[in-house]
């Protein structure tokens, strides 16, 4: 059995402190026994209990027992460490004793917050400190590590969260490479016809951005390109990117278009993504006017010089002189270097087919809310005239609320922007169409500025809001093309039966298809449903468990453009002072080889995922590169000799820990 | 407490498992903040010892653990392909099974020793899961060894080192 080996651990003085966070511990556990108990345990000096340990005063506590009782070890049993480790390192240091002579009992979300029986609670409790008590004394005096940080940054995603970001870093002087997956950036932004509440023009406000992003000189933009890996730490990421060959030099095109106009297909005859399959494109195409970079695209599945060698290519005859064009072009792969990283990967929409209750795929009048917002654009399929896919104009519209949100077989969140977009939208039809717009909501959910004034202006310019779900969407009797929405009316009781010549669907916000693979490739945590998950949802709420990695805007939660802006502001400052502050201090809690005890057996050196340990041959023993070492421990657990070790994770630290919470009170 | 005084009674009959969980730092133990964060009630039998990454868990920890009384235990790290060091719950899954078998040789039933996957967001499963064993080493009621505890320390070295 391993036994104390760093400094005589009999010697220690120890203070404990139990917090009580309000009640939110002291409500379930009974804190002022626990400081008793903690009192009477082996090395314990001081241990008392207080309201909030993490305040000034709660801090100043633990420093002033330190100058008064000489303690080097201290025990605080509060919340999560992932929470209050830091602070409470920050006030042991402050007090004079190193900071990792520390250690942090989680005594509310492991305890108070699970287990209502205070008996029970308590129990647990003392545990746990008990543990913490045995294990601080075997704590050894650590430094944390410094490691410089690039100021170079990558900005994955380029929808209004990462054009905002990037330009705001580009705009404090720092290197920004955007990598956006689409030929274009702009996201779903560019989509939109108008946005709520104010009713400003979207590509007004969007594109002046989109083409700043490309005139900046400090950002470098690779649209139609995806990062492929991420290798390194904090300040210092290598990542390769993806570019998929465009068939077009992007260094020479100029957007002049004239090789679409050219091509041997005088109509489109693909479904053109950017309008959702509503119109068609070429196989040389431009998603949209305003697209950044203004650089035009080949498809090589329709085009029919890849499909049969035999076009006469007046793409290429009419591109001229400037011989952009280049069907040879092949996939490149970049490698760059970064020190932060911004992940604004945004959100896809709830597919509509998934309820076929509403007939979206069946009858053609039903669209989705993104397909009418394509509807309404004027750049969009329609030239902004409201037509039904049979010609028609709508004289009345049904909106539906809520379409795969808060439902337990689709999504249980709510999509926090369905309820403001549709009443834009009913909005917009109502003005372009003059039809009776029929709103069908569960809830009116409009907390945001000018919100709910936006809703009240809708409900006076006459659109008829009736509360209650739709039930069934079918063809009328007389199959002109309209459709009856059936739902029950929760306000007046009754079953309401309403045709309509248009259904909207209001479809929910849902994480993008490929956020899981995403997430593995920058090493981050996805909650339910795959969207990113935050560091603190309060406190934390761009940052990620990853130092170094930041999310923002739809990726990390259903939101509205405002909110989306301001995350990625929040996330740009973020990393923007841990480029400022040059170096990131690091957890010290690397392995290292006691030389001595090294048998030279090599079973630790394949398993390291980092390659940070090397062998001597000379010396016949294994050493670990600190600098590499990411502090997993897991060659600690294989080496046979007990040479390989883990700061902040020792054997004897864990043994005594295990030790402390089985031992009997 | 008399509020609680029934329930202690009731309690003070029953066999009350003591249950050492060895989770890892990046998705099971932020599992067990997110139980916290969200209020989900499950048994207070778990003692939680939180490691880096589940591949800090050296066999003899759980050996130990037996040896000082744990009537179960519990390893919680990320899903397959999850790991924060991108490999460590592969040594762990296959460390596992290895000293499955020892510990079955020592009479060690299956139900006492469990490795889990749970992921940050998994809160609810990690309730389940510690419900449920809590339920099973109940019922297997407490663990008698009878083999000294120096016996063990050699075994997990040889499962270490495989
Ligand atoms: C129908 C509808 C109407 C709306 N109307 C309004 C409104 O009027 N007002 C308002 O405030 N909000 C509105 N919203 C919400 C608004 O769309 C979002 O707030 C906003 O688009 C979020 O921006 P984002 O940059 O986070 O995500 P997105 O707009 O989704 O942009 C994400 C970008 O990242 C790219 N990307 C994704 N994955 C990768 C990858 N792996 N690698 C590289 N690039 C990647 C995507 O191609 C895309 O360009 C509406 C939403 C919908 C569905
Ligand atoms: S970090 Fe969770 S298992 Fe490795």
């Amino acid at each position: 059995m391993p036994t104390p080996e760093h400094g005589d651990a009999n010697a220690v003085r120890i203070g404990v402190y139990i917090c009580h966070c309000g009640t939110n511990i002291a409500g379930t556990v009974d804190v002022h026994a626990v400081a008793e108990h903690a009192g009477t345990l082996p090395g314990v000096v001081v241990a008392r209990e207080y309201k909030y340990m993490c305040s000034d005063p709660g801090q100043e506590l633990i420093k002033a027992d330190i100058r008064e009782h000489r303690l080097d070890r201290i025990v605080v049993a509060s919340c999560s460490p992932h929470l209050h480790e830091k602070t409470f390192r920050g006030a042991v240091a402050d007090g004079g004793v190193n900071p990792f002579h520390f250690q942090m009992v989680n005594i509310r979300e492991h305890v108070s917050w699970v287990h209502p029986d205070k008996r029970a609670g308590t129990e647990k409790a003392d545990a746990l400190v008990r543990a913490a008590v045995s294990r601080v004394r075997h704590h050894k005096p650590l430094e944390t590590r410094r490691v410089p940080v690039r100021s170079d940054v990558l900005v994955v995603g380029g929808g209004i969260a990462g054009i905002h970001a990037a330009l705001t870093l580009a705009d404090a002087g720092k290197h920004v490479t955007l990598v956006e997956r689409e030929p274009t950036i702009g996201g779903h932004m560019a989509m939109f016809d108008k946005t709520f509440p104010t009713l400003d023009c979207a590509a007004c406000i969007l594109t002046p951005k989109m083409t700043a992003v490309k005139a900046h000189p400090n950002i470098t933009l690779w649209a139609y390109a995806e990062v492929q890996a991420v290798s390194g730490y904090v300040g210092n990421f290598t990542v390769t990117v993806k570019r998929k060959p465009r068939y077009v030099r992007d260094d020479v095109c100029v957007g002049c278009q004239e090789c679409i106009d050219a091509c041997v297909y005088k109509v489109g005859k693909e479904p053109d993504a950017f309008n959702l399959g509503m119109s068609k494109r070429k196989p040389i195409y431009l998603p949209f006017p305003q697209a950044v970079p203004q650089v035009v695209t080949i498809d090589p599945e329709s085009c029919i010089e890849f499909k049969s060698g035999k076009c006469k290519k007046t793409c290429v005859e009419a591109c001229a002189d400037r011989h952009a064009i280049d069907f040879t072009q092949q996939e490149r792969i970049e490698t760059i270097e970064v020190g932060t990283i911004l992940l604004t990967t945004g959100f896809k929409v709830f597919d509509a087919k998934r309820l076929p209750s509403y007939g979206y795929g069946t009858y053609p009048n039903v669209y989705t809310a993104l397909e009418v917002e394509r509807l309404l654009n004027a750049s969009g399929p329609t030239a902004g005239e409201m037509v039904l896919r049979d010609g028609r104009t709508p004289r009345t519209v049904g909106i539906i609320h809520c379409i795969g949100s808060r439902d337990e077989h689709t999504n249980k969140h709510c999509s926090r922007v369905c309820c403001m977009y549709a009443l834009k939208l009913a909005h917009l039809v109502q003005e372009r169409t003059g039809a009776e717009v029929y709103d069908f909501y569960i809830d009116m959910r409009t907390p945001g500025k000018g919100f709910e004034e936006f809703y009240n202006r809708v409900a006076e310019e006459g659109v008829h809001f009736i509360r209650g779900k739709v039930a069934d969407v079918y063809p009328t009797a007389e199959q002109d093309g309209r459709l009856i929405l059936q739902a029950e009316d929760t306000l007046l009781g009754n079953v309401r039966r309403i045709p309509v010549d248009m259904v909207i669907l209001a479809v929910g916000l849902e994480a993008q298809a490929d956020a899981e693979d995403v997430r593995r490739t920058f090493n981050i945590t996805c909650g339910t449903g795959g969207w990113f998950t935050e560091r603190h949802p309060k406190l934390a709420p761009v940052a990620t468990f990853t130092d170094g990695v930041w999310i923002a805007g739809a990726c990390q939660g259903p939101k509205d453009i405002p909110d989306t802006v301001a995350q990625a502001g929040a996330a740009a400052g973020e990393a923007l002072a841990l480029i400022n502050a040059g170096h990131i201090e690091l957890e010290p809690n690397t392995a290292y080889i006691v030389a001595a005890d090294c048998s030279g057996c090599k079973t630790c050196v394949p398993m390291c995922p980092y390659k940070a340990i090397g062998f001597d041959a000379e010396q016949g023993k294994a050493a670990i590169n600190e600098v590499l070492c990411k502090g997993c421990g897991t060659c600690v657990s294989v080496c046979p000799s007990g040479s390989a070790r883990q700061n902040l994770f020792e054997d004897d630290e864990i043994y005594a820990e295990i030790g402390g919470v089985l031992a009997h009170a | 407490m008399p509020e609680t005084t029934t329930g202690s009674a009731a309690a003070a009959e029953r066999f009350e498992p003591r249950i050492v969980a060895f989770f890892c730092n990046w998705c099971t133990y932020l599992a067990a903040d997110l139980a916290g964060t969200t209020r989900l009630k499950y048994a207070p039998n778990i003692r939680v010892v939180r490691v880096m990454c589940s591949g800090r868990i050296d066999p003899q920890f759980v050996l130990d653990a037996f040896a000082k009384g744990a009537d179960g235990v519990l390893i919680g790290g990320c899903h397959p392909g999850d790991c924060h060091y991108e490999s460590g719950n592969y040594k762990t899954l296959r460390r596992f099974q290895l000293l499955r078998r020892t510990l079955r040789a020592l009479g060690i039933e299956d139900d006492r020793f469990r490795l889990e996957w749970l992921s940050a967001s998994e809160a609810e499963p990690l309730k389940t899961v510690v419900n449920d064993m809590v339920e099973k080493v109940r019922a297997l009621g407490p663990l008698h060894l009878e083999v000294p505890a120096e016996a063990f320390a050699a075994e997990g070295e040889e499962v270490a080192a495989r």
